[in-house]
């Protein structure tokens, strides 16, 4: 039987077409971004794209932990140390940036101007500076499984709101800030009280840039020759690594690929409730992610997408139980544990379900 | 002529206990070889060493010439080594042509950036792997079942997908560990041609651990019994069949009290 690389060279697609295919769902995450940002949000009103923005960060951040969780299944409970760093490090950028180089700590210029590029720079570093603390994470798993893992995980979310806590306070004084170098004013995190006074650059574009654009990198991962090596590594990891799969290799990547989305998200984040407080990204704000996944289907993105959405909504529509508000929340997430313990979604996605098959051959006829 | 697989004087201990010693064999290409022993003998201890999950004390391996003893399980699978698991252990959750498609996965060149752009080389690699992981189901004749779950595979069938993702790596040997285990008179007689048939396939030399003995010797060209880790014969069925050791050890020596001598468990 011919082997693999023998067939290659005869199924290669032809190069123009090929290209489009790469890029065309790019394209359509701007595109759909956009319409989200001056159709849909303004069409909902204020309070309905507040909750998109949050249920856009949601998505980005469960669909990201999703690749560490339910593709790799590597359990991981400190998620919001990612953000955390990523808040940080783009929170850094933008603020003592806006007062060096434009001078105010107000957001400046239109869609696309020099202070929404400087937020564009500022979420690529926190996605780069939170994969470099994915990597850190991800080495100790190559030995901890289960339990253990979760506990270093843990450990490193902790770690990092002490870490976060502990920094120097933040100048908010124009002269003052411009007196010191940007490197200078590194640690200068604002400590215990927080960061405060982020420039708002988050708009439902770029969240939903983000989001988008990370839904179309899972999907691909997911249906491919690597993804399907992180799903092994989930399912057999003896299995996966007679195969060939190297699982050390295979569980790291998730960990730093996870990491760098995380980032992007406490960037969106930092930048949309103008401040970042280290006590509010600790271990809650990553079990609220791990719902999201567990909820929503560990390894589905479509039951993420549902669940993020889900998962943010519910608290929204409960507001009118006041008081009462949590406990009807944990009773509609007990209720789904009952009736679906492997979430809405289990390892499916929408267009996997019978549900649907049954849907579109309706529509065919 | 190079052979396949070489082990010279393969050694490990756990502690006291010594599970394999001074294990040699050589397995020339496309050849077919048996392993046997009774039960706890240390046959997969052998496998498992030959794969990398254990790293011998003493000893060598060599697959193709190359020296593979020591290096990580998934590297040694590279080199051009799969198995298949007595106590089967595919992808559970995954489709039956995902299970192969992992396996095969192993053997394409895109690594995470490509993936994620889905270069032209990308879509080349992952058809090649979608024609060669159906062509490799439908040898194995459980093409009718590629969309379901692997856990939920008859017993039968689930061994032949071991088989198929083993072979999906692009071996030069197969290791199979116990493929008609718990398998019916038909089953034994089908799952018995296909592997006869493999070896011409594919190109690859086989070691086989086997129970069945009616297998064993059909179809085998050598065979090896273990005992207590250590070798006790070696050479064809027939040589095999009339061995006072091998007997001894399956049967146990007559006794004068008449008393059934209890071997170690597995």
């Amino acid at each position: 039987m011919k082997g693999l690389q023998e067939r290659v060279a005869a199924l290669r697609p032809a190069l123009a077409p090929a290209v489009g295919k790469s890029l065309l769902p790019f394209a359509v995450a701007v595109l759909l971004a956009f319409v989200m940002d001056k159709i849909i949000g303004p069409g909902v009103g204020a309070t309905w794209s507040k909750i998109l923005l949050d249920v856009g960060i949601a998505i980005l951040l469960a669909g990201s932990l999703n690749v560490i969780n339910g593709y790799a299944g590597q359990f991981s409970i400190g998620h919001a140390g990612f953000m955390l760093v990523g808040g940080y490090a783009a929170a850094w950028l933008t603020f003592y940036g806006s007062v060096h180089w434009f001078g105010t700590k107000e957001p400046v210029g239109g869609f696309l101007g020099n202070g929404q590029l400087l937020f564009l720079a500022g979420c690529m570093l926190a996605g780069v500076i939170a994969s470099v603390f994915g990597l850190v994470v991800g080495l100790p798993t190559l030995r901890l499984r289960g339990d253990y893992l979760a506990i270093v995980t843990l450990g490193f979310g902790e770690i990092v709101r002490v870490l976060g806590q502990i920094t120097a306070r933040q100048p908010k004084n124009v002269a003052a800030i411009k007196e010191r170098t940007m490197w200078d004013l590194a640690n200068n995190l604002g400590g215990a009280e927080g960061f405060s006074q982020v420039p708002g650059y988050t708009t439902l574009f770029f969240v939903y840039l983000f989001a988008f654009v990370l839904l179309v990198l899972v999907y691909r991962l997911k249906y491919s020759s690597q993804g399907r090596a992180l799903l092994a590594v989930r399912e057999n990891e003896i299995a996966a690594e007679a195969m060939g799969v190297d699982t050390t290799r295979v569980k790291v990547v998730a960990f730093v690929f996870g990491a760098f989305f995380a980032g992007i998200g406490g960037s969106l984040y930092a930048h949309q409730v103008g401040a970042l407080d280290p006590k509010e990204l600790g271990f809650m704000k990553s079990i609220d992610l791990v719902i999201i996944v567990v909820i929503g289907g560990m390894g589905s993105i479509t039951g993420v997408v549902l669940g993020a959405a889900i998962l943010v909504i519910l608290p929204e529509v409960f507001r009118q139980f006041a008081d009462y508000r949590m406990i009807a929340y944990a009773l509609a997430l007990i209720l789904v544990m009952i009736l679906r313990p492997q979430g809405i979604m289990g390892v499916k996605e929408l267009w996997e379900t019978s549900l649907w098959r049954r849907l579109v051959a309706k529509v065919k006829r | 002529m190079t052979t396949a697989l070489e082990m010279k004087k393969l050694s490990l201990a756990f502690g006291g206990l010594k599970a394999v010693t001074d294990f040699s064999m050589a397995l020339p290409p496309r050849g077919l070889y048996g392993l046997i022993g009774p039960n706890g003998a240390g046959k997969t201890t052998v496998f498992n060493l030959l794969t990398g999950v254990y790293v011998p004390d003493v000893g060598s391996v060599e697959l193709v010439g190359q020296r593979i003893d020591g290096k990580k399980p998934s590297q040694i699978a590279r080199a051009g080594m799969a198995r298949t698991f007595q106590n089967i252990r595919l992808f559970g959750e995954l489709s039956v042509i995902d299970n192969v498609r992992t396996a095969a996965g192993v053997r394409t060149k895109s690594g995470w950036a490509r993936t994620l752009l889905r270069t032209p080389l990308f879509v080349a690699e992952e058809r090649a792997l979608d024609e060669r992981c159906h062509e490799l189901l439908e040898i194995m004749g459980i093409t009718h079942r590629q969309e379901e779950q692997a856990k939920s595979l008859p017993y039968g069938d689930q061994r032949r997908l071991e088989i198929a993702r083993a072979l999906a790596t692009e071996p030069k040997v197969l290791l199979l560990d116990e493929p008609v285990a718990g398998m019916n008179t038909q089953e034994k007689k089908e799952m018995r041609g296909l592997i006869q048939k493999l070896r011409e396939q594919f190109g690859v030399a086989i070691l086989l651990i086997e129970h069945d003995m009616g297998l064993v010797m059909d179809i085998c060209e050598q065979i090896t019994v273990i005992d207590h880790g250590v070798t006790i014969a070696v050479g064809s069925p027939k040589d095999i069949q009339s061995d006072a050791a091998v007997i001894e050890a399956y049967l146990g020596v007559p006794d004068e009290r008449d008393t059934p001598q209890p071997k170690g468990s597995a």
